[in-house]
């Protein structure tokens, strides 16, 4: 029973390697990690270094400049509230929102890509129909009612992002499933006796990892973005908490008399951003998985 | 064709009508209603309201009724904007939005597809990589702060275009939301053009026309882009709907009066028939897109026949 797996085994840890070894000699993808690296490690040790809690005022700093003269090292709002303490909380938010939606849309694509890929024929056309039809409708705007109709719980605004990040992950998986359904290794379980939710768990699903890693690394900038962009309608994270989104709208307002509320907040998320896709970008050339 | 298009329009609209009846329901459900106020309404006259745009009868009638003036082609009177009816707001707001749409769109493509051409045929070069880093900066920054840093630059330092404001005649007004909504759709176009030309330009019957010692001009024009070209068409209803959340944003930042806001704003106002009036003008856009993508794949790829 566990032969098929053996033989696949040590190949797959051999492409791990590789991947891993052509990753090191990337110097745009080192950056990212670093990158990435330290601004998780400021978003959760940050706010504990600074004496300002996110929510309150200080009466004597309305709308200060940034300097390490005063204790607000990045400044503060018109409200006299501590932007750096702000700033990492939403980067804080801003990452948690981004992994948990992706782990939902991974799960739910994963499956159901497996299944229609793995059981093929009239299964496979009609959950790729109603792929289709899913991809058809303005999802964001299903987003917007379904955070006007659940309020504005984050953690039903996390489900309903990763709701919608899984339909291409569901198709890369599918086309995955189906070319690894053909291999010997996958017949060679079948006639073992393996039944098809073993195969489709222990077997398919393990060698589909490779494309799952680069989309998920790009899934996750995605769904920073399309949280910040909620935020930044009004509609995601409220005050007083603050997410990259909130903190770029507010700072837009004041661009002229505190431009410092916009800018830090938007190199932030850029910075974030931009590094999930090269590291992304990266991770598909290491593991050769071609175009997404 | 003709019979395929048919079949195709008609097979569209179960879609829509499952989008209607999903979107009905599902404001309906929204706590609050279109008259809440930050002073509370006396309930008598929230009755006479709700009665006068019956609100006041069954869910499942309201349903039957709003279908049935849809069918007429009625998208029914807005809540909040008084005096006006959801068709007319849709009538004045589209022309403004599409047209913005339209010419990011048609930017995106023939920027994008020429500088990823450029790109592919200099792989490794440092236009190559330039054209890469640029369309990470161009993808990961959104146009919340795009279009506002844009601003601060052009309008506010430079004075060379203005902020915000709109003169539908005046093609200055134009420049700094275009640039915002085009951006992001040409990063996308670019690299998915790269990729596919690198493949093209790779296979035997480039090589071939290479080895008949065609020109490089007409190898990439006559032989090369059009099968390269496959990935960017399929990418164009994805394309229209990074447009149109884009839009949403722009449109409030910049002060556009296009139907961009609507959507928004009529969410948060509990304006039932101006969002479903939304959901269904922009449901019925990416639907026909799809449409046009498939047509065009078609055009495109001579494996690919239309069949019904």
């Amino acid at each position: 029973m566990n032969a098929p797996a053996a033989e696949s085994a040590p190949h797959a840890a051999g492409i791990w390697r590789d991947a891993l070894r052509r990753l090191r000699r990337s110097r745009a993808a080192l950056a990212a990690v670093t990158a990435i690296t330290l601004l998780v490690a400021l978003a959760l040790l940050g706010p504990h270094l600074n004496p300002n809690r996110y929510d309150s005022i200080d009466w004597s700093c309305i709308a200060m400049p940034p300097g390490l003269e005063h204790a607000h090292w990045w400044g503060t709002d018109p409200l006299g509230r501590d932007l750096f303490v702000r700033t990492l909380l939403g980067t804080r938010i801003s990452l948690a929102v981004g992994l948990l939606a992706t782990l939902v849309s991974l799960f739910v694509g994963i499956v159901y890509g497996a299944v229609a890929g793995y059981a093929g024929g009239s299964v496979d056309h009609l959950m790729m129909r109603v792929i289709e039809i899913l991809s058809g409708l303005p999802l964001i705007f299903f987003v917007i009612l379904l955070t006007v109709v659940f309020g504005r719980s984050e953690y039903l605004l996390f489900a309903a992002i990763g709701a919608i990040g899984w339909l291409t992950m569901a198709r890369i998986v599918r086309g995955q499933a189906m070319a690894i359904r053909e291999r010997e290794f996958v017949e060679a379980a079948a006639a073992a006796g393996a039944s098809p939710v073993r195969i489709l768990f222990r077997h398919v699903v393990p060698n589909v990892i490779g494309p799952v890693v680069v989309y998920a690394t790009l899934t996750v900038p995605q769904i920073i973005l399309f949280e910040s962009f909620l935020s930044f309608l009004g509609l995601g994270i409220q005050e007083p908490q603050a997410s990259l989104g909130t903190l770029i709208a507010s700072g837009a307002s004041e661009m002229e008399s505190a431009p410092w509320m916009l800018l830090i907040p938007s190199a932030v998320l850029a910075i974030l951003l931009i590094s999930f896709h090269v590291l992304g970008d990266a991770l598909r050339d290491a593991l050769d998985v071609g175009d997404l | 064709m003709i019979r395929y298009l048919l079949v195709r329009l008609l097979g569209a609209l179960p879609t829509l009508l499952a989008i209607v009846t999903i979107s009905f329901f599902l404001i309906r459900f929204a706590p609050g209603g279109p008259f809440d106020q930050a002073r509370a309404l006396p309930a008598d006259v929230v009755a006479n309201l709700n009665a006068a745009y019956g609100l006041d009868r069954p869910l499942w009638q309201q349903y039957t009724t709003y279908l049935r003036h849809l069918a007429h082609g009625d998208f029914g009177p807005s809540f909040r904007y008084k005096d006006f009816s959801v068709t007319e707001l849709i009538r004045e707001g589209f022309p403004v939005s599409a047209t913005l749409g339209a010419i990011a769109i048609a930017i995106a493509l023939v920027v994008g597809v020429g500088v990823g051409v450029v790109a592919a045929l200099h792989r490794g070069r440092w236009i190559d990589h330039a054209t890469i880093g640029l369309s990470v900066v161009a993808i990961a920054v959104p146009s919340f702060v795009l279009l506002p840093a844009l601003g601060l630059l052009f309008g506010i330092e430079l004075h060379w275009l203005p902020v915000a404001g709109w003169d539908p005649t005046s093609i200055r007004d134009y420049v700094l939301p275009v640039v915002t909504l085009c951006l992001p759709p040409l990063a996308y176009i670019a690299r998915l053009t790269r990729a596919s030309m690198i493949e093209v330009m790779r296979s035997a019957y480039v090589r071939t026309a290479f080895a008949k010692g065609l020109p490089l001009r007409t190898i990439v024009l006559k032989h090369a882009l059009r099968p390269a070209l496959i990935p960017v068409a399929s990418y164009l209803a994805p394309a229209v709907a990074m447009t149109m959340t884009g839009s949403l944003v722009v449109e409030t930042i910049a002060g556009l009066p296009g139907i961009g806001r609507y959507l928004v704003q009529g969410a948060l106002n509990r304006d039932y028939t101006l969002v479903l009036g939304m959901v269904i003008v922009y449901s019925t856009l990416l639907i026909s897109m799809g449409l046009v993508v498939d047509v065009l794949i078609a055009a495109l790829d001579p494996r690919v026949r239309l069949e019904a």
